[in-house]
């Protein structure tokens, strides 16, 4: 069962990682959304149903959503959360290096401090 | 594309900020009531997302909802922002959980737990000190 754990929090991170990362890059393809009433979010929805990126980071984390669910149904929350926090550094560092941001310290600090705070939010 | 040079106006800087303010709480909310839902549902272990339809209440609904806000907001957030920005920014809703837990539920929070909630929040402070977008688009002039 253990095993089985820690797969799922593999599958659980990996999703969310890779989710994020492709909806960034799908989403940095398209026009920055300006406004923020519902006509501007409805004209988003219908270019980006044709973003292959975007449906797929869109999959990758609906993937994600099933693998943390069936984690929970296994593990406490106690165990699966702090042990899924580990995807913001993988995501800081997919970011630099395959979104081309510029992730200087005090990003990697904050990022750093958010998946130690997460962790000890379960105690 | 070295990024700390992308322009960010206060303008565009507010409504990212706006734009935050939505995910946070749509996810807080979604969050609350998928799991007040689910609790009410009972236990359901399934990998197939057809055996989550005996699950549906209006608790669930509307986290449901909520949360399909919350990944729309949070497109519209990735196409103005950068995601090494936005991940830390977001991480406020744990802090708000944890807080809702605490004064409206009454849940205890322990030191470690209350150190976590401090850790949090100067992580989020720490990337707001960072431009929102480091990065260009297409086709925008350097």
């Amino acid at each position: 069962m253990i095993a089985i754990q820690w797969r799922l929090v593999a599958l659980t991170s990996i999703c969310n990682t890779f989710g994020d990362v492709l909806n960034t890059a799908g989403m940095k393809r398209e026009p920055e959304v300006e406004k923020l009433g519902l006509c501007s979010l409805i004209r988003m929805l219908s270019r980006i149903v044709r973003n292959p990126l975007v449906i797929g980071g869109v999959a990758v984390l609906t993937a994600g959503f099933f693998a943390m669910a069936s984690l929970l149904s296994i593990a406490n929350v106690s165990f699966s959360v702090p042990a899924t926090a580990i995807s913001y550094v993988f995501e800081t560092l997919l970011a630099k290096y395959i979104l081309k941001e510029d992730v200087g310290m005090r990003r990697w600090g904050a990022a750093t401090l958010v998946a130690c705070g997460v962790v000890l939010l379960q105690w | 594309m070295n990024a700390m040079r992308a322009p960010t106006t206060p303008r565009h800087r507010r409504r990212t900020q706006l734009l935050v303010l939505i995910a946070i709480a749509t996810q807080v909310a979604g969050n609350v009531f998928l799991s007040h839902g689910m609790r009410r549902a009972g236990a359901i272990l399934s990998a197939s997302p057809l055996d989550y339809i005996r699950a549906i209440n209006p608790w669930t609904l509307a986290g449901v909802c909520a949360l399909a806000i919350w990944m729309v907001t949070d497109l519209a957030l990735l196409s103005r922002a950068d995601l090494s920005f936005v991940l830390p920014v977001i991480a406020t809703s744990f802090v708000l959980i944890a807080l809702v837990g605490h004064f409206v539920l009454s849940e205890r929070i322990s030191g470690l737990r209350w150190m976590g909630i401090l850790l949090i929040s100067f992580g989020v402070l720490l990337a707001e000190t960072t431009p929102d977008r480091t990065t260009r688009r297409q086709g925008e002039s350097p």
